[in-house]
């Protein structure tokens, strides 16, 4: 059996992953990236509107950028890491602009900005609407350079532990169907989001949350799970998004009525309020029979057809191809729809998680820079400031390390979990029964608005369906390329971080940006300015709680 | 309403595997895209359909498929817009590409092709501090090349690379576009040179399948003409397909219009012992036009008008 071995291994290949992976690279390591689908197909591809950076080179200021990163994750980020990204922002812009990103520049060719949600100085940097793809392929362009070897199509199923430190990966090779162990002095996980736990979502299918999994079942404890963000503009139907580069550009949004409904809400910012207020509007006009068919409009006519054209091409593609909208001439039905994960696998500012030899970066960590709710471009800025410091960080640890005897028989547990599921018969369920049914139930109570009866509902769904997974049956017995064995082995992940979603939902006793409560419809700073944590144990899910890193920004009412 | 896909199937581990027709007929929502109604299969009909799609909203790249015959990427096409009569959509697997399972096919070609054109930037001089100086125009412009999303597409419906896998192919050639384009990129003249050499930007022969297919309006082969133009004006105007364009233009300017019995030597050149095998190798050519009388006069006069026809290209030439 083939051997094979680095000195840091990158789990991902989006922003993150490709972000680590170089970082790792220039400092030497002999390091290797493993991805479940090709690279560009990573959901980063999927970011419209651009990035956030306050270039202090052009009299920008840094503090200003992270004041309003500290007052959108409604006092819940960690000040210290905020700092941190905000600070070293402009530089990931300017590097990111050398390796070739193709930014929109201004009259004077410089870069050009526009403005985002939280925020009242323009400064996000963007390609069109096609930002995250524009930034992945250059990424992509960099590690092609860089002759990094790619797992490509390979699926990580467990990480390897030896003498409590992470020391590689057991991965499923998806051509072959063959399981392989990869032996790593470190390994960086970049995974991304956890979009199918609910349905709908603006994510893509490959998003499932495997790396908060991994991380979680060898004890890695997940920080803020209860924080999701439901994005203000998604398509009906589908829920496909319409970036919010949309407002950004000046659209604004609408009731049934024809009233900016926002002057109600956010007088002053309106549209371009923080997401989980603008949510939380839309959703309550929707619920006061307000709304237009379940949903609120986007009406984007007065941009006229130039600005839409150039600056929001590909959303004017996804209208007219969905609902065969020419957004120059007709308002967009839009309503609130899942879209990001906040909270993630507990790390510090070096992406280190408590597991020696496990850094995580991306959207699968909790630094903390995104707190109760994540401002609009912090998320790339976040990719990169984070993926390369895990990068160097991993690379320091592994040089430190001797190589560690990893038995083979680490492949067993993952052997014959596949084996099960291969040879059991189909006995009616499915896994994408299973997956819609959680998708729905989280969607219907662990959403905008959120209480206490709501919240248990769906752990004990999630319960349910928990039991129900080990009975499921794979239909395909093939080797080459099984998809049903890989969508029910994503589902496994999936079910225990739904867990992890409702638990640290129910522990948290108060509101507090995407977490809010019907019930308890208050900010508690008293008893809550404080982090969630949840662990793994034999015994189940077991909650802790971890202090808030405040520096400078003492917490004050929010209103935008 | 009723939807029949006739999808075309392969299992690799089959005994005697080969590829086979099978049809699913369902009912679906009117605004049901062809990629829809394939995860619905999947996931209520016959979870062992295999077929690759992440974000299903054009973006990914993940999902090109042959739709009735054409490449598409499948999450951007109305089931309405490509049903028969019978409500019947036929689906295969891309073209000119190695097919591993179903709908899945290996990207390992398309992806040797891009990395063969050095597909990063390559800045000359000192880095500076802050950002390149770029025109704004630049960018847009070079967006329009960066929409593409490396779905194979066009590699898929290539006519050129259906008969030679040496070609490049259109979305490297696109990609290799989106530096030579670039403001920042000081090795255009290298690029050029090797692009003009065989398999490069001279082997298309302009059949716009790719343009037709691309589903993100990257029209390659419109990109392919504008690397032509760069590389002749680099001066690498001894490819073949460089001279048949340049001697194109001379006779049709001269004459108003074309004489293919000049055309062929002055492509090749008379003497160019390079070249003589294939000067040589268009006499049969020339034998067979003979016999069916379609040879050219073997006195070539100039159209009436033909004055016209010179200040036409006098103003261009000019303009350029
Ligand atoms: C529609 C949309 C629009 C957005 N727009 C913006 C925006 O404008 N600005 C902004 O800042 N943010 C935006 N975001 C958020 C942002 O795009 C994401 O948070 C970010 O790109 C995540 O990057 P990542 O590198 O962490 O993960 P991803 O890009 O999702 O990459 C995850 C990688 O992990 C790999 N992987 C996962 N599991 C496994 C496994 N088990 N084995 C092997 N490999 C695995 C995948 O193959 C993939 O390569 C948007 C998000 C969405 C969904
Ligand atoms: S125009 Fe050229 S590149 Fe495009 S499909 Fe035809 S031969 Fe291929
Ligand atoms: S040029 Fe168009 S068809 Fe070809 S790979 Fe790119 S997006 Fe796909």
């Amino acid at each position: 059996m083939a051997v094979y071995e680095h000195d840091v291994l990158v789990v991902g290949a989006g922003l993150a992953g490709m972000r680590a992976t170089l970082a790792a690279h220039q400092k030497g390591a002999n390091v290797a990236m493993i991805t479940k689908v090709h690279p560009v197909r990573s959901h980063s591809n999927a970011a419209q509107g651009g990035i956030n950076a306050a270039l202090t080179s052009r009299g920008d200021s840094w503090e200003d950028h992270a004041q309003a990163t500290v007052k959108g994750s409604d006092y819940l980020g960690d000040q210290d890491a905020i700092e941190v990204m905000c600070q070293e922002a402009g530089d990931a812009i300017i590097e990111l602009e050398h390796m070739g990103v193709i930014f929109n520049r201004d009259e004077t060719g410089h870069l050009g900005t526009r403005r985002f949600g939280g925020q009242e100085v323009a400064r996000t940097f963007f390609v069109a609407d096609i930002t995250g793809a524009a930034i992945l392929q250059v990424l992509y362009e960099q590690v092609l350079k860089a002759q990094v070897r790619v797992y490509e199509e390979w699926f990580v199923t467990s990480l390897v532990m030896a003498d409590g430190e992470c020391r590689g990966v057991v991965a499923l090779e998806l051509m072959t169907g063959q399981l392989h162990l990869i032996k790593a002095k470190a390994v960086v996980l970049c995974t991304g989001g956890t979009g199918r736990i609910y349905e709908p979502t603006t994510n893509g299918l490959v998003v499932t949350g495997d790396g908060l999994a991994l991380a979680y079942r060898v004890g890695a404890p997940l920080l803020d799970m209860e924080m999701v963000q439901y994005h203000p503009t998604t398509l009906k139907g589908n829920g496909v998004l319409i970036t919010e580069a949309a407002r950004g550009e000046g659209a604004y949004l609408l009731n049934a009525k024809g009233e900016r409904f926002m002057e109600k809400y956010a007088p002053k910012l309106m549209e371009l309020a923080s997401r989980d207020v603008v949510s939380r509007a839309e959703q309550t006009e929707i619920n006061e029979g307000r709304g237009v068919d379940g949903c609120v409009l986007l009406d984007l006519r007065h941009l006229g057809k130039e600005v839409i054209e150039t600056k929001l091409g590909y959303i004017n593609e996804v209208a007219m191809d969905f609902l065969g909208i020419n957004l120059a001439e007709e308002p967009i039905p839009v309503r609130p729809g899942h879209h990001y994960q906040m909270g993630g696998i507990k790390t510090n500012v070096l992406g280190a998680t408590s597991i020696p030899g496990l850094y995580a970066a991306g959207e699968c960590a909790g630094v903390s820079v995104h707190g109760a709710n994540r401002l609009g471009a912090n998320s790339l800025l976040d990719t990169l400031i984070f993926g390369r410091r895990s990068g160097e960080a991993a690379t320091a640890h592994a040089k430190e390390q001797s190589p560690k005897e990893v038995p083979e028989s680490v492949l067993e547990a993952d052997g014959a979990l596949i084996r099960s599921f291969l040879e059991r018969k189909p006995k009616g369920d499915s896994w994408a029964r299973v997956r819609l049914e959680m998708g729905e139930t989280m969607n219907q109570y662990m959403a905008v608005f959120r209480n206490e009866e709501g919240m248990k509902a769906a752990l004990n769904k999630v319960c349910e369906l928990k039991e129900r997974y080990p009975r499921l049956a794979v239909q395909d017995k093939g080797q080459v390329f099984n998809t049903n064995l890989l969508f029910t082995l994503e589902l496994g992940f999936m079910l225990d971080i739904a867990e992890t979603i409702c638990v640290s939902g129910l522990a948290r006793k108060e509101s507090r940006g995407a977490h809010y409560r019907g019930d308890i419809p208050r900010r508690d700073d008293v008893n809550w300015l404080k982090h969630t944590v949840v662990s793994w144990t034999p015994e189940g899910t077991q909650m802790d709680f971890a202090p808030v890193t405040i520096t400078r920004w003492q917490p004050q009412e929010r209103r935008y | 309403m009723q939807v029949t896909l006739q999808v075309r199937r392969f299992n690799p581990e089959a005994p005697r595997a080969q590829p086979y027709e099978q049809e699913f007929t369902l009912d679906v929502p009117g605004y049901f895209t062809v990629l829809d109604t394939l995860i619905k299969v999947r996931e209520e009909m016959d979870p062992t359909l295999t077929l690759r799609c992440s974000c299903r909203a054009s973006i990914c790249g993940s999902c090109a498929m042959r739709v009735n015959g054409h490449a598409k990427l499948v999450c951007k096409t109305k089931l309405t817009s490509v049903m028969d009569a019978q409500g019947k959509v036929r689906v295969a697997p891309v073209g000119n590409m190695p097919v591993v399972k179903d709908l899945v096919v290996d990207m390992k070609p398309f992806w040797d092709k891009v990395r063969g054109v050095d597909p990063w930037l390559q800045p000359q001089g000192p880095e500076p501090k802050d950002e390149y100086l770029a025109p704004n125009e630049a960018m847009v412009h070079l967006t329009g090349v960066m929409m593409c999303i490396m779905c194979g597409a066009c590699v898929s419906d290539c006519t050129v690379l259906e008969v030679d896998s040496n070609f490049l192919g259109p979305a490297a050639l696109a990609k290799a576009y989106r530096f030579v384009g670039d403001p920042r990129d000081g090795a255009a003249k290298g690029r050029l040179g090797k692009l003009s050499e065989y398999g490069g930007i001279w082997d298309c022969t302009r059949c716009y399948e790719c343009v037709q297919v691309c589903p993100k309006g990257v029209a390659p082969m419109e990109r392919i003409m504008a690397l032509r133009d760069k590389a002749i004006v680099a001066g690498f105007d001894k490819a073949i397909g460089a001279r048949h364009t340049i001697a194109f233009g001379e006779i049709v300017g001269h004459s108003g219009r074309l004489d293919e019995l000049r055309l062929v030597p002055k492509t090749f050149g008379m003497f160019n012992p390079l070249h003589l095998p294939n000067l040589l190798g268009m006499i049969p050519v020339g034998l067979r036009a003979l016999r069916r009388r379609k040879l050219p006069p073997i006195r070539h006069k100039s159209i009436p008008g033909v004055e016209n026809v010179r200040r036409i290209f006098k103003k261009v030439e000019a303009g350029q």
